[in-house]
């Protein structure tokens, strides 16, 4: 096996993740690329976890493992604030949110 | 390491780069996540090559069972036709994105190849030897431990923030009685009645196609609003003639 090929890959990943943020105006196609991301560095770690020689192994795998966890709360509370969006502006593109007060 | 690691890898690199792509450029958002499903259950599969089974398996079940699962329901809940627009609407951003995005995982891309090419990994079979939930398990509860009880307390906060924010506070006097429904329906203006069906006719009953009213004249009640959008030619919605 050659370690290159999915550190290769994360990193494409992690691109088209970064691309996906930038390019999406849905908020839940943003938080989908940000999933992407997460991803790509999950797939980094359990890759490093293999290829060093640690002194503490698995421990990529536990940090992996914090990580998903992190991103299922993220997710969770960024889907709840999307839905209270929709429910105030009918809208969920984040260039119609108003930055600036308004009067409610 | 065996050369079948590398042909399965060599394989699911394609699955998890085209979904990747696909989510990132797909107009309809539901399209949008179902590409992400695909990315995620291939890096799944590497982790499950990279003597991480565990991690595998909470990835497949976590991600694509529990968080894409989400994803759709908020799709579904926010409507179907949420698909982006690709209207610009900040000057730029399109050259900025493809710019950063492309450039980043080129940059990165390249530099890990030139690093990485022709390490020859450690491995983790020694780790793994008695069992890679085990050894993980060993790591999270006598050195991450904190960190593993500040995760379930952040986990409990989340589940009770979402609850709170996704809450609709709904007030005795708002909902409205069956007198007022009625008054509603009934009050000049709307119409009391079902919609009229869309049209049957010998030679077509699709739902495309307009019922006829008494006078023959054709009723836009009778066919779903979302079919104009769907721009139906004339002789597409027309009722076909029985007469050959």
């Amino acid at each position: 096996m050659r370690p290159v090929i999915p550190y290769v890959t994360a990193a494409l990943l992690f691109g088209l993740g970064v691309y996906g943020v930038l390019r999406r105006r849905n908020a839940v196609l943003v938080l989908m690329s940000v999933e992407l991301m997460l991803n790509a560095v999950n797939l980094i770690l359990i890759t490093a976890d293999t290829t060093v020689r640690a002194a503490l192994p698995q421990t990529g795998q536990v940090f992996a493992l914090f990580v998903i966890v992190i991103a299922a709360a993220e997710v969770g509370v960024g889907l709840a604030i999307v839905l209270q969006l929709y429910r105030l502006r009918a809208t969920v593109a984040v260039d119609d949110v108003p930055l600036e007060k308004v009067d409610a | 390491m065996s050369t079948g690691e590398a042909v399965t890898f060599w394989i699911l690199v394609w699955p998890a780069l085209v979904g990747a792509i696909g989510m990132v450029l797909a107009r309809n958002a539901i399209h949008s996540a179902l590409w992400l499903v695909l990315t995620m259950l291939s890096i799944g599969v590497f982790y499950v090559l990279q003597s991480a089974p565990f991690i595998g398996m909470a990835q497949i079940i976590v991600y694509t069972g529990a968080i894409m699962m989400l994803f759709l329901f908020v799709l579904m809940l926010v409507g179907r036709d949420a698909s982006d627009s690709l209207i610009e609407t900040l000057r730029g951003q399109r050259v900025a994105a493809v710019l950063l995005g492309i450039g980043f995982a080129a940059m990165v891309g390249t530099g890990v190849y030139r690093a990485m090419d022709n390490v020859t990994p450690a491995g983790l079979e020694q780790a793994n030897a008695q069992g890679n939930v085990e050894g993980i398990a060993r790591l999270l509860f006598t050195k991450y431990v904190f960190a593993f009880e500040v995760t379930s307390a952040l986990l409990i906060t989340a589940a009770v923030g979402a609850m709170v924010l996704a809450h609709k506070e709904r007030r005795k006097g708002e909902k409205r009685g069956q007198p007022e429904t009625m008054r509603a329906r009934f009050y000049p203006g709307n119409y009391p009645g079902p919609k009229p069906g869309p049209g049957v006719y010998a030679t077509s009953d699709s739902v495309a196609t307009p019922g006829r009213l008494p006078d023959g004249t054709l009723t836009d009640r009778s066919i779903s609003k979302i079919l104009p959008v769907r721009e139906l030619t004339s002789s597409e919605s027309a009722p076909k003639g029985t007469e050959k």
